[in-house]
């Protein structure tokens, strides 16, 4: 191997390694804020990127049905909880979130397409018809079952991962999309190429993250998630609701998902089960983390990153059971170095 | 005068033990109550129902309302606070950020007059102005609690309930932290104390239930409680060897 490979296998771990991170983060949110090991997190990176493709072929993207069918499903059990409690008066409210904001970004959509609009106009319709779905499914799959145990909250992450790739093929087809890169500049520096394509995923990703932390530190919603996943029961008793700090959690990770899935896009065919794979590395980065450390994580996504490119260089067959290798010493390490426990009774 | 708190056959159970049975209180505008008892009696429980983080059996009627239905998050926003006896604090945030969530559901109204409770906690509480950047993990106990009592404040509440604010305090905090609830009845916020330090208690209060084994055993305007040989007998003569 010459510097020339090992920097651009660097550039390209790199680039995959900033999209990891983000789904690290966002896994790591989840976890803290809800207990909720968020397996489907790689299903909105798929939804993100095929939404996308299915914006610049032209075509109505079966997200907006999708989106239209979730709602509906909330919107029913909105509706009943509201009678059972008579609260008649969230009527209105809900048939406006549920039903007709879906309603509107369905005819958006299916006007919008077949104009092609703008890159930035795609992305934008991209996320607002994917990142609702986040709350929802929070709403539908896991409010319910809340205070249940983290291994209850995992398998229902599973049947959701299974439900969401299925919906995938359904909604998308079998055939797997790529986008057409956002920039086609290249740069030399020295002997490496650098692709405009990368510069983008790595700039987005930081961008992305620096906005994260900002909304940590400096809004009252981003608080409110430090505080609950700090301490559940102080949060409640101050006010911030686990149903809305969960909801909030779950957009946060789909507006994750979705923009990770709008940058790999253009790097990676993607299909309707890909994400599943994708969001797994980010799952090893945030394990790396211990599930609970942002910097951690992210750093043990990039890791990932660099791990996978370099083992495609030399292993390329053996890649992935590289990457998920790395796992296990990181999982003996770190039962060796944290004490265990015991997950709180509630 | 109408009742601001008026619980009526509050009932507790986890599980098939009823630890709250059939209790009721009220609690005027502008009042501090009391309510003593021995550990294991279920006050803590109780102060935990009414603000709606134990399913109960009754009536809670808060300021013409009836809101055994409601959720915490709603209680606290029509100006429920509880400061319950493990005060969980946010620990791994500073000082001002714990104050800022207490003003939580202020934010989400976009109350405008925020800023100047802030002013307030901190010409009550000095002690959290210096260490508004420290950690609230590493306060020392009464820090801790002053902490506790000033996110309760940034609440805005109009019921702020209590439970147990001397636990484990030295005694020079244990005058200061019941000045200041004194000071706050001048203010118009009305309070309901959870105490095992019944004397202390009974001086602040002006009225008192006594809770023994998850039943009202007693009540009475406290000046009455405290003369009461029962009282004396149980809560104030153990007492007044050790805080007092």
């Amino acid at each position: 191997m010459n510097t020339e490979i090992a920097l651009f296998l660097i550039q390209d771990g790199l680039t995959n390694g900033a999209i990891y991170a983000l789904l690290a983060l966002a896994l790591v949110l989840v976890f803290a804020v809800t207990r909720v090991i968020f397996i489907p997190q790689g299903e909105f990176v798929a939804y993100g990127a095929l939404t996308l493709a299915g914006l610049q072929l032209g075509k109505l993207p079966g997200t907006a049905w999708l989106l239209l069918g979730v709602g509906l499903a909330v919107a029913v059990v909105e509706l009943a909880q509201a009678l059972r409690l008579g609260l008649a008066r969230r009527i209105p409210a809900i048939l406006f979130k549920f039903i007709i904001i879906p309603v509107a970004l369905l005819s958006l959509a299916w006007w919008a397409a077949p104009q092609k609009p703008a890159l930035t106009l795609q992305i934008l319709l991209t996320l607002v018809l994917v990142v609702p779905l986040g709350p929802m499914v929070y709403r539908l799959a896991y409010q319910p079952l809340a205070n249940a145990s983290v291994l209850v909250l995992l398998i229902i992450s599973v049947a959701v991962h299974f439900a969401m790739t299925g919906l995938g093929l359904v909604f998308f087809g079998a055939e797997g999309s790529r986008t057409p890169p956002f920039s086609d500049a290249q740069w030399k520096l020295g002997v490496l190429n650098i692709s405009g394509q990368s510069l983008w995923v790595m700039g987005a990703s930081l961008a992305l993250i620096v906005a994260l932390l900002l909304f940590f530190e400096h809004t009252i919603y981003g608080k409110a998630l430090r505080a609950t996943a700090i301490n559940r029961v102080g949060a409640r008793l101050v006010g911030v609701s686990p149903a809305m700090a969960g909801k909030l959690s779950f957009t946060l990770a789909a507006l994750i998902g979705a923009l990770s899935g709008i940058l790999v896009a253009p790097i990676t065919t993607i299909y309707y089960d890909s994400g599943f794979l994708v969001g797994l590395k980010g799952f090893v980065g945030a394990i790396v983390g211990g599930l609970m450390s942002y910097p951690i994580a992210a750093a043990g996504a990039l890791l990932v990153g660099l791990l996978e490119a370099y083992a495609s260089f030399w292993a390329s067959a053996y890649k992935e059971v590289i990457v998920f290798t790395l796992i296990i010493p990181v999982l003996i390490w770190r039962s060796f170095t944290t004490h265990h426990i015991e997950e709180e009774e509630e | 005068m109408s009742a601001l708190l008026e619980v009526r056959g509050l009932s507790v159970a986890y599980g098939k033990v009823e630890a709250v049975h059939q209790a009721a209180l009220r609690l005027e505008q502008g009042r501090i109550v009391t309510v003593i008892g021995p550990n294991g009696a279920g006050k803590t429980t109780l102060l935990a129902a009414l603000m709606g983080m134990l399913p109960a059996r009754g009536s809670i009627s808060y300021a013409g309302e009836e809101i055994m239905r409601f959720e915490p998050e709603q209680r606290v926003s029509r100006g429920l606070c509880l400061v319950p006896e493990r005060r969980e604090l946010f620990a791994a945030m500073t000082v001002e950020d714990n104050l800022v969530l207490g003003a939580f559901h202020r934010y989400r109204k976009r109350d405008q007059t925020i800023a100047a409770d802030f002013d307030e906690v901190y010409r009550l509480f000095p002690r959290l102005q210096e260490r508004r950047k420290q950690l609230a993990g590493t306060l020392s106990g009464g820090e801790r609690q002053m902490l506790a009592l000033g996110r309760a404040l940034m609440s805005r509440p109009r019921l702020l309930m209590l439970d147990e604010p001397s636990l484990g305090l030295a005694p020079l905090i244990v005058r200061d932290i019941f000045r200041v609830i004194a000071g706050l009845r001048e203010t118009g916020v009305s309070i309901l104390l959870v105490e095992q330090n019944a004397r202390a208690a009974l001086q602040v209060a002006d009225y008192g239930y006594v809770l023994e084994t998850g039943e009202i055993v007693v009540e009475g305007p406290s000046a009455n409680l405290a003369s009461d040989p029962r009282v004396i007998e149980s809560y104030l003569g153990l007492v007044s060897s050790g805080a007092g």
